[in-house]
């Protein structure tokens, strides 16, 4: 059964239709990228993929692990494991990274109706990952992203990708603001986390993120469809030609 | 001249006064005060939203009339009280209790007293005639029409004297507790007097035994702080959600003295706090925050008097309330920095969190300046939860509510952390922990 699977999905916001029909397979394992101009959509496929309110599913279907994706509330789908890494991770004063990530994934094996994590097991979890990203302990006692870098805020959504083992990651965008350092260390994050059993889904409007996480597919998204898909190559094509070729097809 | 016409309930209260006044204690000048506050009430009765301080919380609206004096408790309602105040016990406090307005020396803690340290019945000081002490507890602006009610009618209270140089460690704690199904009134008035260098906590709280429901509770505190004291002051409002609350304290500081008080009202259906505070010391400095954690139909109101007479003084505040339902919460904040008083520092911030569309939060900021060398400033806002951190929350797993208390907890944080004492701190968390929990 493939993972993640959307069929012919249509959205509107407010009285706008952005998504016209999407369609997407993705299976354990892969890694998909999907690329496309400013305003054609990318955003809002991960945000309905996440479950954010204010957009209108009108017509289609997510389906994950074959259950209506559409039918949970955001928490719900973060508990199956379906996970969104921001593009961009809102900052939460007042409540401290460690208490934040600790009530998170207590909630998340409560639904699954596994046991609570104890503080120190979750203090020694938290700490093995935080230190695999380079992520000083110091920054989990502040307020969740609080003061944090462009780099420090992914590399936040990155421990958390890391600590939830979520089966899909859906990345929006997560080279925007980071130089190329801060996104090496970003990506080698996100590859340390492919698996057999997990995808990923990669939003970017630029090749450059495909040199660090390499796709197995690559779709291009043009005023809310996939117009086109292919291997990883065609990401290097979009570099050299642009994406005026889709607009038209689309 | 505004002529208020009395209504029957004003009579009714009349005539109660007739019959009970020979029963408060306090004879001669004591009782004339008590007369001179009573009439004082009298001519204004209830107040309602025509007088602009009482706009947001009209009494004669939402309290209607004033109840028949509490009777003196029983074993029955010692008992009561003594499961009501197990349930909220606090560690390591000198614990002081009024059950339905009358000090139960048996559930209060007044042994081995600190050196400095002495603490006596109001009802007790009045009877003993010590004319000086009996007139600074009757010391009040019977303006006021419910500090006036109070005065008339308050049966006991307690007076606390640290003396010079007395600093104490172990917090005082003064209980209310209403005992009783009966829908009564009490009156209590409580002295607080602190020598210059001397140190104390105080925590006030007032409490519901099992049953009780539709009481009144009317509290008055007067606190002199020494020069250079410091009182760290903790007040806790988690009464009957059917029960009215008008409480009033009024502080005044000495030179370099330092005040430090936290508010916390999540019980009450009509609550009402009035807080006056006079820096009258040079080099004195006032913290005064609050939290409202309420729902339902609750309406409490904070009404805050900051009073800057002298040079050199610093004010802060910081409110915030959190409202559901159909709840109402007031915070009235006035400054008034006199001509003299220059170089104050004054500075008041209130938010409010609404969470529900029909939730109202009335915030009423204050200037009044007339010295022109000092730093004063003022901010309110009134907002509902940010919807991109409750789906960003609720995106890594959080169910709603849970998010929501996450973000609630932390938007009342910046107030609770400005408790100094940890353990403190700790018990107005759980009060807020309290709350939440009975809403998921």
């Amino acid at each position: 059964m493939s993972l993640l699977e959307v069929k012919d999905l249509q959205v509107r916001v407010e009285e706008r239709e952005i998504l016209h029909g999407l369609s997407l397979t993705v299976n354990p394992g892969q890694v998909h990228a999907i690329m496309g101009p400013n305003g054609s959509g990318k955003s809002t496929l991960s945000h309905v993929i996440a479950g954010k309110p204010g957009y209108e599913v009108t017509g289609g279907q997510i389906l994950f692990k074959g259950e209506d994706l559409l039918e949970m509330a955001p928490n719900e789908r973060a508990a199956k494991g379906v996970f969104l890494a921001f593009q961009y991770p809102v900052e939460i004063p007042g409540v401290t990274t460690w208490n934040f990530l600790h009530a998170a994934l207590n909630a998340q094996r409560k639904a699954r109706g596994e046991d609570e994590i104890s503080s120190p097991a979750f203090l020694k979890k938290v700490r093995e990952v935080a230190k695999s990203l380079n992520i000083p302990q110091d920054m989990l006692k502040r307020g969740v992203n609080v003061g944090f870098s462009g780099g420090e805020k992914k590399r936040n959504e990155i421990l958390q990708m890391a600590l939830f083992e979520p089966a899909v990651c859906i990345l929006d965008e997560m080279d925007s603001g980071l130089d190329i350092d801060a996104l090496r260390i970003a990506a080698d994050g996100v590859n340390a986390l492919r698996s057999p059993e997990r995808a990923m889904v990669v939003i970017t409007h630029y090749q450059r993120l495909l040199n660090y996480i390499v796709p197995d597919v690559v779709h291009v998204m043009s005023k809310g469809r996939v117009v086109k898909s292919g291997g990883k190559e065609l990401a290097l094509e979009l570099e050299e030609s642009g994406y005026a070729q889709f607009e038209d097809a689309a | 001249m505004n002529v208020v016409a009395k209504t029957e309930t004003g009579r009714a209260l009349g005539d109660a006064f007739a019959v009970v006044r020979d029963r408060l204690p306090g004879k001669g000048k004591i009782a004339d005060q008590r007369q001179q506050a009573f009439e004082a009430y009298e001519r204004s009765g209830l107040p309602h939203r025509r007088i602009e301080d009482w706009k947001y919380t009209d009494l004669r609206a939402l309290m209607r009339e004033v109840l028949p004096l509490a009777p003196a408790p029983d074993a029955a309602a010692l008992d009561r009280a003594t499961a009501a105040i197990k349930l909220r016990a606090i560690d390591g406090v000198r614990r002081l209790v009024l059950v339905d307005g009358a000090f139960a020396a048996d559930l209060s803690d007044l042994g081995s007293l600190e050196k400095g340290l002495s603490v006596r019945p109001l009802r007790e000081v009045l009877d003993a005639g010590d004319a000086a002490l009996s007139a600074q507890a009757f010391a009040s602006d019977i303006s006021n029409p419910m500090i006036a009610l109070n005065g008339a009618m308050a049966t006991d209270g307690v007076v606390i004297d640290i003396a010079d140089g007395t600093v104490l460690t172990r917090p005082l704690h003064i209980v209310h507790v209403a005992s009783g199904t009966a829908p009564v009134a009490t009156f209590t008035r409580s002295l607080l007097r602190l020598g210059r260098d001397t140190g104390v906590t105080l925590v006030e709280s007032y409490l519901a035994a099992e049953g009780a429901k539709a009481y009144q509770t009317h509290d008055g505190l007067i606190v002199a702080i020494g020069d250079n004291a410091r009182l760290d002051h903790v007040r806790l409002v988690e009464d009957s959600v059917d029960a009215f609350n008008i409480s009033s304290a009024t502080v005044t500081l000495g030179a370099h003295a330092h005040f430090n008080t936290f508010g916390l009202t999540s019980g009450g259906h009509v609550s009402r706090y009035q807080l006056t505070v006079t820096c009258a010391g040079e080099g004195s400095k006032v913290e005064t925050n609050g939290v409202n954690l309420i729902n339902g139909k609750q309406h409490a109101d904070t009404t805050l008097f900051m009073d800057h007479a002298v040079p050199h003084c610093a004010s802060r505040e910081i409110f915030r309330a959190v409202v559901d339902d159909r709840a109402h919460s007031v915070f009235q904040g006035r400054i008034i920095v006199r001509p003299d008083a220059q170089k104050t520092d004054a500075k008041m911030m209130t938010r409010a969190l609404l969470l529900s569309d029909d939730a109202e939060a009335d915030n009423k900021p204050e200037l009044e300046i007339f010295a022109d060398d000092v730093t004063c400033g003022h901010g309110a806002t009134t907002g509902a939860l940010d919807e991109s951190l409750l789906f960003y929350m609720r995106a890594r797993g959080l169910p709603e509510k849970e998010a929501q208390a996450l973000l609630i907890q932390a938007f009342v944080g910046e107030a609770i952390e400005t408790i100094a004492s940890d353990a403190l701190r700790e018990v107005a968390i759980a009060a807020a922990q309290r709350w939440l929990e009975a809403r998921a």
